[in-house]
């Protein structure tokens, strides 16, 4: 079959009339993308057929925004990080502040390691989550799989989850075929996710064919959820209402390694190395894939002048309660930790833990009108 | 204990290769979907396609990828796929000459041949009374031979597009002779008189244009060329290689059409004289990324004041037997305001230009004629379906 015989068909233009203008843009893979490592990698794909093209479309397309940084790349599949390794090691760098290739990274999912997180003030924090994502060896990654990939993926997963007993028994709903009232009651839960709109991620081919093999999955409880097929092979989160971060966390560890045993005794296990810890899609998610974080209800301290120069010295990024590129609504925040790659989950849920409670004190202090200066941390 | 899902996971090798799988786990869901593509895409079909490829490298699952992500409208029924290169119409035909077939009402590209007519000294009356018609247009598209569609074009071969018809451009003269702004180069005092013009198109933001992949790489090598008096514009790089534009205020279809052919003519011209010529073959007429828009790639049409007729219950009917279509003010899914409406041919295929022209002149005639009829207070009878294919 010929497979890759548009990339060779491609070869035949020259290298200044392949290579992009990227002259308006303001993302990783623009700043890092000389015509040298494009001309360098620009002959070469993957097993599976991914090429540079296709790993940096996203990245032509969307130029970005003065302000916000986004990393402009995608990987195919796991091979991706290291057949383009010249562009995406300093992609990965410059996103995950100076991590080199030589570097290992540390995984720890041993909640009983982390100090502490079940005792932040339930009226400031609402509510409390933790998501990663895993990608499953053997398939390539939403921007390039195919529909029966993607298909493989669901049958996996549903047959993984529902082995799961005790508190994480729970059922799958897939985006197929769902009933109105189980969409209703998931868009309440706040579980349902649409299709993506945004073009960052429509551009890296992520959407197509939606919403066949998409689905969600979600414990009894609601305090444990899977996405299938979304941005990443699985998005696994775990979340509840109030400060009881430790609780979260601890189920969080607990189901994910319930259900990696599972897909590993069907010889698909995670993608994974000790390079770049868990693989994903997007180079931002590498590492721990961990986003832990808490919505807190933050008025007076968002307003304060030193706001933004805390939550960078705690490591910590804030959003909108919408998720990223929303907006904060009467003075509710969501705040979690700003890396992914180089620290265990262990350290970095340490962080948001840590640096909440911190956080939580100087608005009360605030409230009583003092000064939080000798509050300010050292940065970590 | 869990079963093994099946042996389609266990023989899977670390590598996966696209179409290894069995056909039917690739086989799209097309339960819900009312398109022509998922209307004639069968499991047989698909399986027989799938692991095909053009000589550029497009595969069938590219070209219907448009149409799985866009499930489509109960009313309108659209194509839901697209052509990535001259070569995608032969590689995949047992997929489009159905669906050609019943986009293009029974015209069947395995046996009939399509008439190529540009000589509009052929063309009858076609100077419209301007009470009514606001402004006349015509457009077609064009393709350069030997590079991709725009589903599948590299950024070189847009690139390399927008230079060919570009330098073309340049040799035009008198009434036509004019100037080029690209997309990334063009100040925004230029921008907003073309904008004023309703000159300048935007990055496609249709879903049915998105997910084809013609919005890659936006805005590199997309550009707009007109004559200095603004009644012939090209677009290049947009849905198609280029789209060629002629239009004036008024009612004078018939000069509007004269200069459409002539420009045309020129611009072949000058690009055979580079050594390039326009895609085109007999069965299928001029070859566009739309299989709705080959034979003459060609929409005809007004804006018309009909704010009588377009309230009779028999204005749809009167439209469709004279093989005319209406479209708001907006083009293609807007809606008409203050009672003038886009109104041009519906077809494209098995018909000529100078045919399909002459069809608007006719009908709009006949549409103006009603009108009037209906301001007198005088009945109106819709006319007797034209001719289609046997």
């Amino acid at each position: 079959m010929p497979f890759n015989c548009h990339n060779d068909y491609k070869m035949k233009f020259s290298l200044d009339d392949e290579f992009p203008d990227l002259s308006q843009h303001n993302n990783h893979m623009a700043k890092v993308l000389t015509k040298e490592i494009y001309g360098k990698l620009r002959s070469k794909s993957t097993p599976s057929g991914f090429t540079l093209d296709d790993v940096i479309q996203t990245g032509v397309d969307n130029p970005g925004h003065p302000f916000i940084m986004t990393v402009g790349c995608v990987a195919g599949d796991e091979e991706s990080y290291e057949v383009f390794k010249d562009l995406l090691d300093p992609v990965i760098s410059d996103r995950h502040g100076g991590y080199k290739p030589t570097d290992k990274h540390k995984t720890d999912l041993n909640f009983e390691n982390l100090k502490g997180g079940d005792d932040l003030d339930p009226n400031y924090v609402l509510s409390s989550r933790v998501r990663t994502g895993r990608s499953i060896k053997g398939f390539t990654l939403p921007p390039h799989n195919s529909r029966g990939e993607r298909r493989g993926i669901e049958k996996l997963s549903i047959e993984a989850l529902a082995s799961l007993e005790g508190e994480f028994k729970g059922k799958y709903y897939p985006l197929e075929g769902m009933s109105d009232a189980e969409q209703e009651q998931l868009i309440a839960d706040h579980f349902l996710f649409d299709k993506p709109v945004s073009p960052l991620l429509t551009c890296a081919g992520m959407a197509r064919d939606w919403p066949d093999g998409r689905g969600i999955w979600h414990n009894d409880n609601k305090t444990f959820l899977v996405w299938v097929n979304e941005e990443d092979h699985l998005r696994v989160i775990s979340m509840q209402k109030g400060g009881n971060m430790k609780e979260v966390f601890r189920r969080f560890c607990v189901g994910l390694q319930k259900i990696e045993e599972i897909f590993k005794k069907h010889n698909h296990g995670f993608m994974w190395n000790e390079h770049l810890g868990y693989i994903l899609t997007c180079p931002s998610n590498l590492g721990t894939g961990l986003r832990g974080g808490v919505h807190v209800k933050l008025p007076k301290l968002s307003t304060h002048p030193k706001f933004e120069e805390i939550l960078t010295r705690l490591r910590l990024q804030k959003r909108g309660t919408g998720g990223v590129d929303t907006a904060s609504v009467g003075g509710v925040f969501d705040i979690s930790n700003a890396d992914r790659l180089g620290s265990s989950e262990v350290e970095q849920v340490q962080l948001v833990v840590d640096g909440v409670k911190l956080m939580v004190e100087m608005e009360k202090k605030l409230e009583k009108g003092e000064s939080i200066d000798g509050m300010i941390p050292a940065q970590k | 204990m869990l079963e093994s899902p099946n042996y389609l996971f266990e023989a899977l090798p670390q590598q996966t290769i696209f179409c290894s799988y069995l056909y039917s786990a690739e086989y799209p869901d097309l339960r819900k979907h009312n398109n022509c593509m998922a209307s004639h895409l069968t499991p047989a079909i698909y399986s027989k396609l799938c692991d095909k490829a053009t000589p550029n490298g497009y595969m069938l699952d590219q070209a219907i990828q448009t149409g799985v992500d866009n499930p489509g409208h109960p009313f309108i029924k659209t194509v839901g796929m697209v052509a990535g290169d001259e070569e995608s119409y032969e590689v995949f035909a047992d997929l489009l000459d159905p669906v050609i077939k019943e986009r293009h009402n029974g015209y069947d590209p395995t046996t009939m041949k399509h008439p190529t007519d540009l000589d509009s000294s052929k063309i009858q009356s076609g100077h419209f009374d301007e009470r009514y018609v606001l402004s006349s247009r015509v457009r077609t598209g064009r393709s350069i031979r030997g590079l991709s569609l725009p589903p599948a074009c590299t950024r070189a071969e847009r690139r390399e597009v927008e230079r060919v018809v570009v330098d073309a451009l340049a040799g035009l003269k008198g009434d036509l002779s004019g100037r080029y702004y690209s997309l990334t180069q063009m100040t925004e005092k230029e921008q907003q008189q073309l904008i004023d013009d309703h000159f300048l198109f935007d990055k496609p933001v249709s879903p049915l244009l998105t997910c084809a992949g013609m919005a890659r790489d936006w805005p590199d090598a997309r550009g707009i060329w007109h004559n200095n008096e603004k009644t012939f514009l090209i677009w290049i790089n947009e849905e198609d290689h280029t789209r060629v534009i002629s239009m004036e205020r008024g009612g004078n279809m018939r000069r509007v059409f004269e200069r459409f052919c002539r420009g045309l003519k020129e611009v072949e011209r000058l690009i055979q004289e580079r050594g390039w010529e326009f895609m085109w073959n007999e069965r299928l007429g001029y070859i566009l990324t739309c299989p709705s828009n080959l034979g003459t790639g060609l929409r005809a049409g007004v804006h018309v004041k009909l704010p009588l007729l377009s309230k009779d219950a028999r204005f749809s009917k009167i439209l469709d037997n004279l093989r005319l279509q209406k479209r708001g003010t907006g083009g293609v899914d807007t809606a008409a305001v203050g009672g003038v409406f886009d109104i041009s041919n519906l077809d494209r295929l098995g018909h000529s230009e100078v045919q399909l022209v002459q069809t608007v002149i006719d009908g709009v005639n006949y549409l103006i004629e009603c009108e009037k009829r209906l301001e007198r207070g005088q009945d109106i009878k819709v006319p007797p379906p034209l001719k289609q294919f046997k």
